[in-house]
């Protein structure tokens, strides 16, 4: 046996692969790509028993070996070519055993590989729910390999699984019969292939015939070779294709028919038929998904600003802490006003972004979230878009990379492009930071109705407001957008099943520590950045700042003093230079030099404005205001030219408007990058969210000084 | 010609051929097979999608997807 075996965990979407991954890795997971392709590789290890451990793979859901999806061809890819790093050396299949025949199919292809299979059977619960009985020792007997009884949602059975992978891996049997095989057909056709391409498995075979286009392990000259013997042998991918189902399905019925065994089948578990008769209502449908929404967004931010207040103030504790503690100098303030102040500004918004990761997890672990694709499909179709539009649309509000990745679910080639292009419209928790601090500045907590406060009718307005422009920019954006293949709503809709914490809580510690990880490095590296910018000037610059002062204002004496030249000295510095550079061109916004600089490095991702502004005004700031919180300090900003606080409401609405609808994001313009193939698509959606932004900032600003 | 999409809610009925050669391979692999009995199990509120029972379990697509599945 191989030092750390490779286990591959494949199965139907909604069969619980990821809650028996959750259940076999516990935290030690990695997420990252499968090579060259942008799918989401989900690896950990677990020891299979004291002396030995195995890493487990975590594969896109999928029905059949034949992918309907672009996530799923990477499976075939993989399973194909023995020389892939990620090649498994045994397979566990999760089978959903409440609907066992349908998680056979992919089974039945799997073994026909010739790989070692271990099957282990989910969801035996919702089976008895809907009275069917499972033998899986007759099974077992039927099949030929290991069957397993697991229940991945609380982790029994998983002692028996490890034991019944190492088995497979130790006493492999080699390969027994096909169940389908298609030299039986083609024989001459599978003869040469497999000479060709010295294969030994003639259902492998059947692959290289049936789909060289997606293997990227082929080359495109072997291609067109294959091309050839299919003409050559009067070969039809497609009739051959059906056939095949239809033959492995035959074969299932007698499979399951002494194994499987039923007393007044119901088809749908008693809960979900209650639930669906709710939830699909025309009128309750709606009304619990406008309520589900409602609820998400006012916990955002009431129940979040708790653990925040207290960040909040822990920050400031620490910057003043250290700056008492640590010799006045420039490595100081380096630490305090740059690192602690930037980095601070993201940490503070964890308890939000994990609130709504959270909730987001939990509406797809149940089982609503299709329920919700349903019942939405008709309306999004309006504007161009796809009932399955709704998740990407949803997780957006998380973050746009994952949700634009998820669009991949749309087979639909232009619903799925028009998905892609307006769900960076919605309102991401990047952008969550700067509706709070701005709206907390300017709009009064007023409560309304009990429950609600004003401050909290301001955010859901501005999330409101996101989703508009998202699916009025679709139905504008619709005539643009070739459809050039047709795709397919039809889905399975799964029964309700109650979250469980741990896997949700596993879910949202990969999101947050993600965000973190990755919002952070840029976060410092600007920090950094800009602190230099902000603490050197051209030339002498920085220290004339204080004969200017003198000059300008000779009565000023003491703290005013320092303080005027702290303000000069940011005036004079490479960053004030750049923000007074392209003041002009943001003033009709309502916008000064200082916001430009934050703006400006926000194109790299938005989360950094929050963290330049606290290194802006930390540096100009009042000298004794150090433990000040970054609202305070923006309170007490004052705009030199009227007098007047610059956060006032029009220039702080400019701002909120702005942030709705710039494309300000670096991953997520290279996301759509390489979701799309290609910089066209990139550039068309930076271009007209950034101009849509503009504009609209442009007519709060006016409307409202 | 009577099509999923002209079942009534709860009626039943056995398919009988595929119209449409692509989408066919989709629902074969879903346990949609020639003879398999389907049950209209919902319309959603705006009349499309629409849910039905098959293989013992629910399945939804939209109306001009069922359109082309045949039945009797
Ligand atoms: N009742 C019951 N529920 C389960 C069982 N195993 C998993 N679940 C639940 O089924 C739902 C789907 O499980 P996942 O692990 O997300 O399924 P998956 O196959 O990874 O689904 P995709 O991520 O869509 O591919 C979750 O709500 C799980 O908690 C089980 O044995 N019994």
């Amino acid at each position: 046996m191989k030092k750390t075996p490779t286990i591959a965990l494949l199965g139907n979407p909604n069969s619980g692969k990821s809650s028996l991954f959750n259940q076999l890795t516990g935290l030690r997971q990695k997420v990252g790509n499968f090579p060259s392709v942008t799918v989401e590789r989900k690896s950990g290890t677990f020891a299979l028993d004291h002396s030995q451990t195995a890493t487990v793979i975590d594969f896109p859901g999928l029905y059949s070996l034949y992918p309907k999806a672009l996530d799923e061809r990477v499976v075939i890819d993989v399973l194909s070519n023995p020389q892939h790093e990620d090649y498994p050396d045994a397979v566990i299949i999760v089978a959903d055993a409440s609907n066992l025949k349908r998680n056979l199919l992919l089974f039945t292809q799997v073994a026909d590989l010739g790989l070692p299979v271990v099957l282990a059977l989910n969801m035996l619960d919702v089976a008895e729910d809907k009275n069917l009985k499972i033998n899986a020792v007759k099974l077992a007997m039927k099949l030929g390999v290991p069957v397993v009884r697991i229940n991945a949602r609380v982790g029994e059975g998983m002692d028996n699984l490890k034991k019944a992978i190492q088995e497979t891996l130790t006493v492999n049997t080699g390969f027994q019969k096909y169940y389908f095989d298609p030299a039986e057909q083609f024989p001459e056709l599978i003869g040469e292939v497999k000479q060709q391409y010295s294969l030994r498995n003639n259902y492998l075979a059947l692959h290289y015939v049936q789909q060289h286009d997606i293997f990227s392990f082929v080359s495109p000259e072997k291609r067109a070779a294959l091309d050839g013997l299919i003409q050559k042998h009067d070969f039809r991918e497609h009739g051959f294709q059906a056939a095949e189902t239809m033959h492995r399905y035959a074969l299932i019925d007698g499979l399951v028919k002494d194994s499987v065994t039923t007393s007044n089948f119901i088809p749908k578990p008693l809960w979900t038929r209650r639930l669906d008769d709710i939830l699909l209502h025309s009128f309750w449908g709606y009304a619990v998904f406008l309520m589900v929404m409602l609820v998400i967004f006012q916990s955002v931010f009431s129940l979040a600003s708790y653990p925040m207040d207290w960040i909040d103030g822990g920050i400031a504790w620490l910057n003043d802490g250290l700056k008492s503690l640590l010799p006045e100098s420039t490595l100081t303030s380096l630490l305090t006003d740059g690192l602690v102040a930037g980095i601070g500004g993201v940490v503070v918004f964890i308890p939000q972004i994990a609130f709504l990761f959270l909730l987001v997890a939990m509406l797809e672990e149940s089982g609503y979230m299709s329920r919700v694709m349903v019942i939405m499909d008709r309306l999004m179709r309006k504007v161009g878009l796809n009932g399955k539009s709704v998740v990407p649309l949803i997780s957006g509000v998380a973050c746009a990379v994952p949700a634009i990745m998820s669009a991949r679910s749309i087979g639909n080639r232009k619903e799925r492009l028009l998905t892609i292009l307006v769900t960076p419209l919605m309102s991401c928790s990047a952008r969550l930071p700067i509706f709070t601090i701005l709206i907390a500045l300017v709009v009064p907590a007023t409560p309304i109705l009990g429950f609600f406060t004003l401050q909290g009718l301001t955010l859901l307005g501005l999330y409101l407001l996101g989703t508009v422009s998202a699916l009025l920019s679709a139905w504008a954006l619709r005539g643009f957008v070739p459809n050039t293949e047709k795709g397919y709503f039809v889905m399975e809709m799964p029964t309700y099943k109650a979250p469980r914490w741990n896997h949700v809580g596993i879910a949202v510690w990969e999101s947050v520590r993600s965000f973190v990880v990755e919002a952070g490095k840029i976060i410092v590296a600007i920090s950094i950045i800009l602190w230099v910018l902000a603490s050197y000037g051209p030339a002498d610059s920085m220290e004339r700042a204080e004969a200017q002062v003198r000059q300008a204002q000779p009565t000023l004496s003491g703290v005013d003093l320092d303080n005027a030249v702290a303000a000069q000295k940011l005036e004079n510095s490479y960053a004030g230079h750049f923000g007074k550079f392209i003041e002009p061109a943001i003033a009709p916004l309502g916008y000064d030099w200082k916001i430009g600089i934050a703006l400006l490095t926000s194109f790299a991702a938005r989360e950094v404005f929050v963290g330049t502004v606290s290194t802006i005004y930390s540096l100009g700031a009042e000298v004794d205001e150090d433990n000040a919180t970054l609202k305070d300090r923006l309170r007490a900003e004052i705009n030199p030219r009227t007098g007047q606080p610059t956060y006032n409401l029009a220039t702080s609405f400019s701002l909120l408007i702005f942030y709705v609808f710039a494309m300000m994001c670096m991953s997520t313009i290279a996301t759509v990058y390489r979701e799309t193939h290609g910089w066209k698509w990139p550039a068309v959606q930076f271009v007209y969210m950034t101009g849509l932004a503009y504009l609209l900032a442009f007519l709060t600003y006016q409307v409202l000084k | 010609m009577k099509t999923i999409a002209n079942l009534k809610i709860g009626e039943s009925a056995y398919i009988k051929a595929f119209l449409q050669p692509d989408l066919s391979l989709k629902l074969l692999e879903m346990g949609c097979l020639p003879g398999e009995e389907v049950t209209l199990d919902f319309v959603a509120p705006l009349g499309d999608p629409i849910g039905i029972q098959v293989n013992g379990y629910c399945l939804a697509m939209r109306r001009e997807e069922a359109a082309t599945v045949e039945v009797i």
